[in-house]
């Protein structure tokens, strides 16, 4: 049994009930591309090589190369300061998770004040819509020295002097008003007629939050959530201005006393160490959600 | 027979633009009224403010003897007693079909978990989806999904279900097991109101079918009368063009 497809293309007629086997036209089909595969990959090899290694030569040949790699790749140097480095990136990892903590629930909560209909909770959408305007929009450093030097200089009873404490307060303040937004946008994404399906069941407005809003809203934006988190492990290096003495402090201060660079690269590499597997985890997490996105669309 | 449902006098506009202008009906018990009409005729809008989803802007509505249009109406508890089912199903996608169906019965009517379980399994054996309990959305077909948020509706014990065009959204394929399953439910005595662009199953359901046009209802009674012998021309005209659609 079988068809003429006509002869020409090569193909042989269909033959069914019997096993597939690839065609010949299917087969020069492979071969062709598995050899521009190889060509690209060729090309692909060529540039990158071409590119990489003219940085790297322009890099190696200038004039102050050699003194530039004394200063700043003195490894030697690098290994002797890595403890005290280490030490301090403690202090960022501390502050990282204590932050992270805070300001996920402080970012939740505002999120839910911003987007309630409660008339009850018109001051708080009011001043919640203050906060975010004015913290997300004044750089972190700022913060930083704002509420390191200005809340000490107050001179309450009871107030903390505690640098570290100031510091991470500041970090707070204004991750929360970051991730409060993200949060929000995640909770204007879901489709209207959710809300209305949980509602017509009888659910009310904190139900329909709690068991059909929230967890699809928080699901949606884990990926950009991750991406604020990375952001912060770097951006705790910053409370190094009001003296915390964290990695990035440790580095200045093992550098001021040899004049040599080589402790800032040793802080950015344990910094690297860990941002960047956080960075792939955050990548593979987005991945995923879209994939699972469209799977929703398709059904 | 007792009216369960009174709707005096509607009035719904959005903005300058009226959507239901004087509609007025009663839904004896156990019986099905279907409403027809073109695609913006205020079918979707009526069932919506009938269950309070949208705020109507004139009018009484009466479900069971009482004022559900009141403003002292308790909401959340008036949307009990309505079984609401969605042109686009509107599952949650995030909870499996059986975590859909006991959402409702064990947050908003307080059974206890183990109950609601064992109800929302047996209405999903008794409409052949038992296998798919555990199942996510996404990976039902769109039949199996309507029949499922079906289901979810029935779970609350509602007085009566409003069905907004639950078919549109599905091939002809799949149109049939879920009008079978709402026939079934007809025939059990479920009180039930339709907008539906199916005349066929209209017909085979329906104890009365109003036509809505432009926001007023311009012919009802008998599915017979409206289906085979209108006397308006607008319904004339509206089943013309559903038969030339070839969903007659």
């Amino acid at each position: 049994m079988g068809r003429d497809t006509g002869g020409e293309s090569g193909v042989t007629p269909y033959d069914f009930g019997g096993k597939w086997q690839p065609s010949p036209h299917e087969q020069a089909r492979r071969q062709a591309r598995k050899h521009k595969n190889r060509r690209n990959a060729l090309i692909a090899a060529l540039s990158s090589l071409l590119v990489i290694g003219s940085l790297l030569i322009i890099l190696f040949t200038s004039p102050g190369w050699k003194s530039l790699s004394e200063t700043f790749f003195a490894w030697a140097y690098g290994v002797e300061v890595l403890p005290k480095i280490l030490l301090g990136f403690g202090t960022n990892v501390v502050l990282t998770v204590i932050a992270g903590t805070s300001v996920a629930i402080l970012g939740l909560t505002i999120a839910l004040i911003r987007t309630s209909r409660s008339p009850a909770l018109t001051p708080f959408r009011i001043l919640a819509t203050i906060y975010v305007d004015l913290f997300r929009g004044i750089p972190m450093l700022l913060v930083i020295l704002l509420v390191g030097f200005g809340i000490p200089a107050l001179r309450l009873k009871g107030i903390t002097n505690n640098v570290l404490i100031l510091g991470t307060l500041a970090v707070v303040i204004t991750y929360t008003a970051y991730v409060a937004e993200v949060i929000r946008s995640g909770i204007l994404t879901i489709h209207p007629s959710q809300r209305a399906a949980a509602r017509s069941l009888g659910l009310t407005h904190f139900q329909t939050l709690r068991h059909v809003i929230l967890p699809q809203a928080l699901r949606r934006v884990t990926p950009p959530l991750l991406n604020d988190l990375v952001a912060l492990i770097k951006d705790t290096g910053l409370v190094s201005i009001l003296g915390v003495t964290d990695a990035v402090r440790a580095a200045q201060i093992a550098s001021s006393r040899t004049f040599n660079y080589t402790p800032y690269v040793i802080a950015a590499i344990v910094f690297l160490s860990v941002t960047i597997p956080l960075t792939r985890f955050t990548d593979r997490t987005l991945r995923k959600s879209i994939e699972r996105q469209n799977a929703q669309g398709n059904a | 027979m007792s009216d369960i449902l009174i709707v005096e006098r509607l009035r719904k506009a959005f903005g300058s633009e009226i959507v239901l202008e004087d509609i007025s009906f009663r839904v004896p018990e156990h019986t099905a009224t279907v409403f027809i009409g073109s695609s913006g005729s205020g079918k979707s809008t009526l069932l919506r403010c009938i269950n309070l989803l949208e705020q109507i802007d004139d009018g009484v509505i009466t479900l069971d003897g009482q004022e559900i249009s009141a403003v002292e109406a308790d909401v959340d508890d008036v949307r009990k007693k309505f079984g609401m089912v969605f042109q686009s199903f509107n599952l949650f996608p995030h909870k499996s079909v059986l975590e859909n169906i006991t959402l409702a019965p064990i947050h908003a009517r307080g059974v206890d978990r183990e109950q609601a379980v064992d109800e929302a399994m047996d209405l999903l054996n008794r409409f052949g989806l038992k296998d798919k309990a555990e199942q996510y959305p996404d990976r039902l077909s769109g039949g199996q999904q309507q029949r499922v948020a079906i289901i979810r509706s029935l779970a609350l014990h509602p007085r009566m279900l409003l069905l907004d065009e639950i078919t549109s959204a599905l091939d002809p394929v799949l149109v049939n097991e879920v009008l079978s399953l709402v026939r079934e439910l007809k025939s059990d005595g479920m009180t039930m109101l339709l907008a539906t662009h199916e005349m066929g199953f209209a017909k085979q359901v329906a104890d009365e079918v109003c036509f809505l046009h432009g926001g007023r209802i311009l012919e009802w009674g008998r599915p017979e009368e409206i289906l085979e012998a209108p006397k308006r021309s607008e319904t004339q005209d509206f089943l013309r063009r559903v038969h030339e659609a070839g969903r007659l």
